[in-house]
């Protein structure tokens, strides 16, 4: 009996369970997204300060969020993976990085197009983009970080420590940069001094969120079937370094 | 509704480009994931029969 | 034989590195002929006027600084990593991290430690007075080991990679950058007369809560590539 549930936590195991939730996901992503656009665009009124500009905060904030959720998300797999030694939780975090990293390029270049015509820039170096700016660097240091280790467990652990480093890294950039603009107060701007959101704005941000949530749930565990078929289809991955060892040397 | 015609919902009270620049971007970026994603597995899939 | 104290282990690491780094001088002194030229090509392009350069001089110096640093860390541990003396060192019973702490330390010595004697002639470039030159000194003296402490978590990651070099810039440069504003900017309100105390206690703070976390986090990192 004991064989049979450490084969239910086992990748593949794993891999036609996942199969079975992510059209679950997916649909309810769909179906959020949907009902989110059109709270969003059809029943919120324009926003008398910034005009039918501000709509784009129904993709910026809930990609802003999801960038950090699933950076904290990642670490924790990665904490899980070190602690526990546990290979599935190092592909978790494997599988989120990338779509992280999508959503923090999203938030950054929404960001943008919101800032355009409200501040009249493109970019200003406030705390929160900043941070944000960093935090892609960090995805971008991760992934590419797995991609240069060519051993599988070395791969997981380095890029493991390097997520847990960095969940320290950026909430004290946000406050440095904080403490860096009241020195240079003519660049900063005030983002805090927002006017109140009418309910319906609140309404179509929080249920576009939330199927970023689905989203991410599908692609993730999507992602993670490719990578434990890459993984299964190399099991000899030691032998091969090894073989390769050789011929190098050779 | 608060939208009087069709090209009054694209225009978005002269900020069309902004927003529709990133509401364009990001389902680019999320339909890109998902096919990229979908394209991998398929891959994956094919290679591990090639296998065994 | 009786076993070495920690005390013991870390000064045997110290003199070791150190002793190392003497016999390989040029190594020292190109780190600093580096932080020499790019110091003093910045006005070349930007200009000679001194009101610009007293602007620029401490975000300039400091990312001199934080560059050079970069540069010196593929030395940290690859050597020892090529002869194999790392995965004897870690096989030391005394704890892997404390012999990091003495590794960064003779790091800083020789890579750090020279750029900090000499920022008080490189600030006179940029047309710094008295008081900021001390400042400047006092900033980098803080930071600097920040920096081969942080720098070392990257170095043992990218330990014995392909291209380790770039990568360990990727890696540690989004890491240096709370030690880059706390530390010009302290520079900088000393240029513009505002006290510069609080973001020097930022940059120890900094400093203390790196020499807590980083060198636990590099031996992690060391095991790891050692495996």
């Amino acid at each position: 009996m004991g064989i049979n549930w450490f084969k239910y936590s086992s990748p593949q195991a794993f891999h036609p369970l996942a199969g079975k939730m992510i059209p679950w996901f997916s649909v309810a992503a769909g179906l959020l997204i949907i009902i989110g656009l059109y709270i969003g665009f059809f029943v919120a009124p324009t926003d008398f300060q910034q005009g039918d500009s501000y709509r784009i905060i129904f993709v910026h904030v809930p990609a802003a969020w999801m960038s950090m959720f699933l950076y904290v998300i990642m670490a924790a797999w990665a904490g899980v993976g070190l602690g526990l030694n546990a290979r599935p939780s190092f592909m978790m975090a494997q599988a989120i990085a990338p779509t992280g990293a999508m959503f923090t390029f999203i938030a950054l270049l929404t960001g943008a197009m919101w800032g355009k015509p409200t501040w009249g820039a493109w970019w200003v170096w406030d705390a929160r983009l900043t941070s944000e700016l960093i935090l892609l660097f960090q995805y971008i240091g991760i992934i590419l970080l797995r991609a240069a280790i060519d051993d599988l467990r070395r791969a997981d652990r380095a890029s493991a420590v390097l997520a847990l480093v960095g969940v320290v890294n950026v909430p004290i950039i946000y406050f440095s940069v904080r403490w860096w603009n009241t020195l240079h107060q003519g660049a900063s701007v005030s983002m805090t001094a927002s006017p109140k959101m009418a309910t319906t704005m609140l309404t179509a941000m929080l249920i576009m969120t939330v199927g970023f949530w689905m989203y991410s749930f599908a692609v993730t565990l999507a992602r993670v079937r490719c990578v434990i078929l890459d993984r299964e289809r190399q099991p000899m991955w030691g032998n091969q370094t090894s073989i390769q060892e050789v011929a190098e040397a050779r | 509704m608060q939208w009087g015609s069709v090209s009054e919902f694209f225009a978005m009270g002269g900020y069309g480009l902004y927003v529709w620049v990133s509401f364009g971007v990001t389902a680019l970026c999320m339909f890109g994931e998902v096919l990229a994603v979908w394209r991998r597995h398929a891959a994956a899939v094919a290679e591990s029969r090639d296998v065994s | 034989m009786s076993q070495p104290s920690m005390s013991e282990a870390l000064g045997g690491v110290v003199r070791r590195d150190l002793l190392l780094a003497m016999r390989h001088r040029s190594d020292v002194a190109m780190s600093v002929f580096f932080v020499v030229i790019v110091a003093s090509l910045f006005p070349l392009g930007v200009g000679p006027e001194a009101a610009v350069l007293r602007m620029i001089g401490p975000g300039v110096l400091w990312v001199t600084a934080l560059l050079a640093c970069l540069l010196s860390l593929g030395r940290l541990f690859t050597a020892d990593y090529l002869d194999g003396v790392l995965e004897q060192t870690a096989l030391i019973p005394q704890s892997l991290a404390v012999l990091v702490i003495g590794k960064v330390f003779a790091h800083w010595v020789v890579s750090g430690l020279p750029v900090v004697l000499l920022s008080p002639l490189l600030g006179l470039q940029f047309g710094l007075d008295g008081v900021t030159l001390g400042v400047l000194t006092l900033s980098l003296l803080l930071g600097t080991p920040t920096l081969s402490m942080i720098g070392a978590i990257g170095a043992a990651l990218t330990l014995g990679l392909r291209g380790s070099g770039l990568l360990v810039a990727l890696l540690v440069l989004p890491l240096f950058i709370p030690v880059l504003i706390f530390g010009a900017g302290a520079v900088t309100s000393s240029v513009s007369g505002i006290g510069s105390e609080a973001n020097l206690s930022l940059l120890g703070a900094c400093f203390l809560l790196s020499f807590a976390f980083a060198p636990w986090a590099t031996a992690v990192a060391l095991r790891i590539a050692l495996e």
